[in-house]
């Protein structure tokens, strides 16, 4: 629940509204805006390169919490469509010859017609059969990838060009962070606007109650694909972002596991939640390179245990994936509302 | 509505039902627990499909038409057991019932500012109208998930409201009241037929509730018509005396 804090009122629809209610956190909005934008100023590579991983997760994740969150459609396909968007991206940029800047957004479009042609059997089935036909979407275009070689290459990958403006390549961490914080800022907007408009309530009526929503008007087929297309649209540009930072791809970046981890990412930070999506997407790729830097500094103190737990790595990635499910069913996203709650009253919180 | 017949394997929901029911008026149906009340509104509203007969709305077939459909031509309704968006807030719910008379899509909403934004607070002032006359405003921002049994049966008349429609279908919009909370929606329907002048359907147990609100009673037994008429004329009808309210007269 957003209470506004005592002694506020929105006297017109169009305060009550707003996305940032008080002038203290547009103060903030604006610290964070400045330190994202000097942020790779202040950063060295290393941590550069993982701002990058975790903007692309980011995007990645806002687009399944759309599908999956907001209209309460499961998809375990969501790796194989920013895979979609990765090569295509590849190929139109390496074999086309097309700007990055243009393959960018075409990249979006071609994901988001696959994805709206896997979405189609969300129309009959729905849950846990759901996530078994898009189970199948992931397995069908990774299966097309590996074998139709004339075109992707197969498991060799395919080497993608970095993007330039004129003699300037964004071929570094540092400047490749703009582009992928610039695409972040649009899609976290986008994402936002849509939550407070007809299209992110008809998606929420959707997963809520969808016998309810048809009733009052909402076409059911039409949003449910609609779903699936913004979804995927946000997996590919994710995806070429990704190609375009890695600079060569090969099906394994876009597995079953790719998948996983992003759904891990929004049920971890909440779902059918903007900010949740950005909290899961940070905790679950900062969480594997977390638990290397422990075992890392474990590893001069006893070095049989260091490696012990470096191999354990995953099963405490599991384990700890495992561990939020029980305890914080609801994600970062809600407990952060709780905290604010709780010192919104503080010191008369009895 | 013609001849309407539907069942489920074997059970006859409804057997050859015929009513007419006039614009402006509150239509009152009546009946003894699974007599096909409920089948009978799903099956106005699209969610059930009759194996024979038809259903006109304002001189138009809409027998195949998809509920969605029939919601745009103007059939709102609340259901028996309440059939809220629990997730979302008391206003958003009266939102998305305005969702026929908002037009911004994906793009227009995701840019919002300029067109969405306008008609966003547009219908904001029309809801705000809903939620002052079902006298809701304290919940407004309220997850509706959690309100009490009362406010969801009003959020779900307001948002039913908020669809504009021509008519109305409230399937025991006053079960499980006191009677105070009757009178409360009691007052609420006829104002829905006076004011906003919609055509009301109404399934009621409360005799005395329907003898009062309503201009024209059905009463359905055992999936078939048994009666139809002016409040006076159903309480007068032997055969209802018999099925229905017999059942009273002998306790
Ligand atoms: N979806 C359904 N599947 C099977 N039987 C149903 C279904 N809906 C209603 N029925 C049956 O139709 C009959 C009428 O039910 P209903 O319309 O709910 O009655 P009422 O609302 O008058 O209490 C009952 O015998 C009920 O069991
Ligand atoms: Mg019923």
């Amino acid at each position: 629940m957003n209470k506004l804090p005592a002694g506020l009122f929105n006297i017109s629809y169009r305060e009550d509204r707003q996305i940032f209610h008080t002038k203290f956190i547009r103060f903030w909005m604006v610290i964070l805006l400045i330190l994202i934008i000097t942020g790779p100023f202040f950063l060295n590579g290393y941590l550069l390169s993982l701002a990058d991983l975790t903007g692309i997760a980011i995007i990645g994740a806002l687009g399944l919490n759309i599908l999956t969150g907001m209209a309460g459609q499961i998809s375990l396909g969501h790796g194989a469509f920013i895979g979609v968007g990765a090569y295509a991206s590849a190929l139109l940029t390496s074999r086309l010859g097309i700007s990055f800047w243009l393959a960018l957004p075409m990249a979006g479009f071609v994901a988001a017609a696959v994805g709206l042609f896997f979405g189609i059997p969300s129309l009959r089935i729905k849950g846990l059969y759901l996530a078994i036909a898009t189970l199948a979407s992931q397995v069908i275009i990774i299966f097309t990838i590996v074998h139709w070689r004339s075109l992707t290459n197969g498991t060799s990958g395919i080497l993608v060009p970095s993007p330039n403006i004129g003699s300037f390549e964004f071929d570094t961490d540092r400047s490749f962070y703009y582009i992928i914080f610039g695409v972040l800022v649009l899609a976290t907007l986008y994402a936002r606007n849509l939550f407070r408009t007809r299209v992110g309530r008809a998606f929420i009526a959707i997963r809520d109650n969808d016998i309810a929503a048809e009733i009052l008007g909402v076409n059911l087929f039409r949003y449910k694909l609609l779903a699936f297309f913004i979804s995927s649209f946000y997996a590919g540009i994710a995806g070429s972002l990704w190609a375009h930072y890695i600079t060569i791809i090969t099906p394994e970046h876009f597995t079953m596991v790719v998948s996983i981890n992003y759904l891990a990412m929004i049920i971890i930070g909440g779902l059918g939640s903007v900010l949740g999506s950005i909290y899961g997407a940070i905790f679950i790729t900062l969480l594997p390179e977390f638990l290397r830097v422990i075992a890392g500094s474990l590893n001069g103190i006893f070095p049989d245990i260091g490696n012990a737990l470096g191999a354990l790595r995953e099963i405490i990635f599991g384990l700890t994936v495992i561990l939020f499910l029980i305890y914080e069913p609801n994600g970062l996203y809600h407990r952060w509302q709780m905290i604010k709650a709780y010192w919104k009253l503080w010191p008369f919180n009895y | 509505m013609r001849n309407l017949h539907l069942n489920f394997g074997g059970v006859n929901a409804l057997f050859d039902v015929s009513l007419n029911i006039q614009e402006g008026e509150i239509y009152a149906i009546i009946g003894p627990n699974g007599a096909g009340k409920t089948s009978l509104l799903n099956s106005i509203s699209g969610l059930y499909h009759p194996q024979k007969g038809e259903i006109y709305f304002n001189g138009k077939n809409i027998s195949r038409l998809s509920s969605y459909k029939r919601a745009q031509l103007g059939i709102a309704r609340t259901f028996q057991n309440i059939e809220l968006f629990k997730g979302m807030t008391t206003l958003d719910n009266l939102m998305l019932g305005a969702h026929t008379h908002i037009r911004s899509g994906a793009l227009l909403g995701g840019i919002y500012f300029g067109p969405a934004e306008k008609e966003e607070i547009r219908q904001r002032k029309f809801i705000e109208d809903i939620i002052d006359f079902l006298e809701i405003e304290p919940i407004r921002h309220e997850v509706v998930g959690t309100l009490s049994y009362g406010f969801q049966k009003r959020v779900e008349i307001g948002r039913a409201l908020a669809l504009r429609p021509k008519v109305i279908l409230m399937d025991e919009p006053m079960a499980g009241m006191n009677i105070e909370e009757k009178e409360d929606i009691a007052r609420f329907i006829i104002d829905i037929n006076e004011e906003w002048g919609m055509t009301v359907v109404l399934i009621e147990h409360d005799m005395g509730v329907v003898m009062d609100i309503s201009n024209a009673v059905c009463v359905l037994d055992f999936g078939k018509k048994i009666g139809e008429g002016s409040p006076e004329e159903i309480r007068d009808n032997p055969r209802v005396i018999q099925a229905y309210l017999g059942e009273e007269a002998v306790i």
